[in-house]
Order: structure tokens, then sequence, then C-alpha cells
């Protein structure tokens, strides 16, 4: 059996395990709720008085810190408290395909949910006339910073055989990581930290890469960083469930 | 066909395994016997592959489990303790993902999931989810998912743990036809098990191997000629002395 086909049977089934849980439908509701609430009431999606997205792609980073880990939290953390890990690693199957399985199943649904918000795209364009290279650029960099936050998720979860530690643990990383490029933070950083490195550390933040998105900038350098941020993630849980058996 | 050579296993400070070897070969079953704790489960663990041993090796029909790891996975087909299985998943889903797993499609997968679902008279809750099964169809689920390659070497850790008397001799049955062309290994603590189904066994105590033998040879070691005897005297000596013997043969005699 090739190497794809391997990895793709087991994004099906935890593909398959999403949807036939009533956690899919309450992660889809609670996501598009929001995400309304936070573009047109906190974001001010009508006193802006422009025809863009830019209300509903600022509060994305916040929201997603929330939402993603609650996606990603049982991905590992489930396996090993029911002791189902030893069944899936004594099948032919290396670590990496089921890590990487488990990261595209969650990852398809969270692009499936972000989608889902289109009515916000038909809106905008209804009343005005956006630049839809500008959203479709938004969207793109929402898709890589959810897979980045899924990937540090997927390391949490792999640490614990608890969901709940595991979502914890996963916000705080996001939560932290985001920060560091958060203006009111990195105003309060600059009273110790001279400009030139307060740029080298903000440079670590999901935010400022996400910024470029957001502005209809698609730099190589955004994208790599998404997904080489992602793969150091991934390649720590491999380390992490390897752990687990020589433990 | 099970090459376990010198394998010892620690966790953290505590020895668990100390100098585990043996052989089993095609159309051998062999008993796996001793106290809780005494590193059953552990050996299984290490020969699927699924633990590492802090040192031995271990050769699944010509593959090492440690360098060719997906090679000698293919070949195995393992029963975990307590059968682990997700639960979520409904009989028929779960064998499809582990036959789709196995490399098994088309025409090649239906029949395979129609042999394990006779084999394992799983027809009856083949819609229905793993969690609302009772112990016997788990455990036959687990059995079904560890069958579904016909693979070569089978290793089953407690298949007839919590079943009534009516499963454990399905299951003793089913195992018996197969010993006839494959390896087996399987644990247990139902001694006339062993009686009923091994062509030979080990006993296992404080991660030593303290006889290795058949069921007949141990019986005729105690004057009273019974199983339960015999697998007392070897095992309650080395609980309370657990490295004190030297090979496996010798400290069998004493005990005889």
């Amino acid at each position: 059996m090739s190497y794809f086909n391997t990895t793709l049977a087991i994004t099906k089934r935890e593909l398959k395990v999403y949807l036939g849980s009533p956690l899919a439908f309450v992660f889809l509701i609670a996501y598009l709720i929001l995400s309304g609430i936070f573009t047109f009431t906190l974001g001010g999606f009508f006193d802006m008085n422009e025809a863009s997205l830019s209300s509903f792609f600022n509060w994305m980073p916040w929201l997603l810190i929330f939402l993603v880990p609650a996606v990603g939290m049982r991905l590992w953390s489930e396996e090993r408290r029911l002791g189902t890990i030893e069944l899936l690693l004594t099948l032919p199957v290396t670590v990496w395909q089921a890590i990487l399985g488990k990261f595209l199943a969650s990852w398809v649904f969270l692009m499936v949910a972000i989608a889902l918000s289109f009515p916000m795209i038909l809106t905008v364009n209804w009343l005005g006339q956006p630049d839809n290279g500008v959203i479709v650029s938004g969207y793109v960099g929402c898709f890589l910073l959810a897979g980045t936050y899924l990937a540090v998720s997927c390391l949490a979860s792999s640490m614990t055989r608890n969901q709940v530690i595991a979502f914890i643990f996963s916000v705080m990383l996001c939560l932290g990581t985001t920060l560091l490029g958060f203006a009111p933070i990195t105003n309060l950083l600059s009273r110790w930290i001279s400009p030139e490195n307060i740029e080298k550390v903000a440079n670590f933040s999901y935010l400022s890469h996400f910024d470029s998105f957001q502005r209809g900038v698609l730099d190589t350098r955004d994208i790599v960083y998404f997904v080489s941020t992602a793969a150091f993630y991934l390649f720590i849980t491999s380390l992490v469930v390897r752990q687990v058996r020589a433990r | 066909m099970i090459k376990v050579d010198n394998l010892f296993k620690s966790f953290g400070n505590k020895q668990v395994l100390s100098d585990v070897s043996f052989e089993v070969a095609p159309g051998e079953v062999l008993g796996f016997l001793g106290p809780n704790g005494a590193g059953k489960s552990t050996t299984m663990r290490i020969i699927t592959g699924f633990l590492e041993p802090s040192a031995g090796s271990v050769e699944v029909c010509g593959f090492d489990v440690a360098t060719q790891a997906l090679q000698a996975k293919e070949t195995i087909g393992y029963l975990p303790e307590s059968a682990a299985l997700y639960e979520e998943m409904k009989v028929g889903d779960f064998l499809k993902f582990i036959a789709e797993i196995r490399g098994l499609t088309g025409a090649s997968q239906s029949q395979a999931l129609e042999r394990v679902c006779e084999q394992c008279h799983l027809d009856r809750v083949w819609h229905q989810p793993i969690e609302t099964l009772s112990k016997g169809f788990r455990q036959r689920t687990g059995l079904a998912q560890a069958l579904i390659h016909d693979p070569q070497v089978l290793v089953l850790d407690e298949p007839t743990d919590g079943l009534d008397p009516n499963q454990k001799f399905e299951i003793r049955e089913l195992i018996t036809k197969m010993g006839r062309s494959k390896a087996i290994v399987f644990s247990t603590h139902v001694l006339e098990e062993v009686e009923a189904v091994c062509s030979r066994a080990i006993v296992i105590s404080a991660g030593v191997i303290v006889a290795n033998g058949t069921p007949k040879e141990f019986k005729s070691r105690t004057p009273s000629g019974r199983m339960d005897d015999f697998f007392r005297s070897v095992t309650l000596a080395d609980t309370a002395n657990p490295l004190s013997a030297p090979s496996a043969q010798s400290n069998s005699e004493t005990h005889a």
C-alpha cells in the first residue's frame, strides 16, 4: 500500500469521527455565530463604510486561537486515553503517516468551517465593490493560520491523555506567540527593548505575518513562515509520539 | 517465524524483562503464562513493535521489528489487551478502516470482511457502534481486526479474558484451527486453556522465563500431575526472589 493511501485512510477515518459527532455541528455553529458577532458589532463592519472584509479578518487570529484547539485537542490525547494508540501504531503505519493523516483531517474540517463564512463575501459584494483579490488572500491567510494553530494543538494533544489540558496548553501557546506581535504588547516591550529587537521578536508572531495576507499581499516569506512553523510543531509531535513508544 | 532474542526492558529504574528469549515456528501455538505484572503484555507489545526494547531484538517472518518495522507489522495480527478499539465507529466501518490500512481494496477487501464476519460471528452487530457492544462482541471485533489480512503471525493478549464459557470455547476452537498453519502467541491466566490449545507454553515470572515446554512436560514435573500446582511452584518461588533463575530449564527442573 502506498504511503499516500495509508495517510488518506487515516484522514478519512478522522473526518468521519468529526462528522459523526455533535462536536462538528457545535463547532460550526459557534464559529459562524462568533465570526458574525465579531465582524458586525465589535469589528464595526458598517461604521467603516467601505466594501471590505477587514473587520472579519481582523478578528480571525483571536477567534481561531480558541476554536482551533477545540478541534485539535482530541487528536492524540483521545488515542492515548482509550489505548487505541497501541492499535494504531502496531498497524503497518509510520508515525508520520499517522500524524499527517490526523492533521489533514482536522485541517480540512477547519478550512470547510472557514469557507462556510462565504455569505460575508456575498454580502459585501452586494453592498459595494470590494477588492476580491484581497478577500481571497485573506482567506488563504486564515487557512494557513488555522493550519499553524492546529500543528500547535497536535503537539499539545500528543503530550497528555487529558483533552482539557491539551486545549488549555495549546490556547496558551497560540496566544503567547500571537501576542508577541500585538501592538499594545510591543509598545509595552519597547520600554525595555530596542526597536530593532522588538521587530525581531514581533516577527515570530503569527499576527505580523497574517497582516500582509489581510492587506492582499501574498508574500512567499509569510507562506514559508506558516508552513515551516507548522512543520516544526508536527516534527516535535513526532518526537513525542515516538517517546510514548520508548517510555 | 517469531524469534525473540535476549530481550531486556526497563521502565525507569524498574526492570520489567530480563533476558527473555524464545522462538515460535509456523503451526505452533505458544501459550504465554504468568502472574499479573510478570511482563506478558510488555513482551507482546515489543513483538508487535509498539514498545521499543531496552536491549535485545525481535524478528518476525525474517523482518527485524526495530529496523524493518513496516514489513514486520504487515505479517502480524495483534489483539491488544482488553481490546482497545475506536469506540465511536461501527463494527463494519472499523473493520473496513483496518482493511484499508492493511492494503486490502475492492474485491479482496469485501472477501476479507465477509470472512472475518463469519469467523468471529459479527453479522448481528455489524452496523452497531463499538461502544454499545458487550465484552464478548468487543473481543471478537478485536480478533476480527487481527485476522483481517490473514496474517502468518498472530499475537493475542488475553483473547478469552472476560468471556463466558461458550465464547471462550469458540475462541479456543478458532485458535486451534488457525494454529495449524500460523505461528500464534497468546497470553492467558486460564491454565486449562493452555492444555486445551497450546502445543507449547512459556511461564514468565517477574520478567524472567521460568519454564518452557509442553503442557504435558509441565504436568509430569509435579507429584500431583496438575498444571496449577506446577504454575504455582515455578511462579511463587520467583516472585519471592525475582532474578534468581539462571536459566529457564535449570530453574524449572529444581522445582520439579
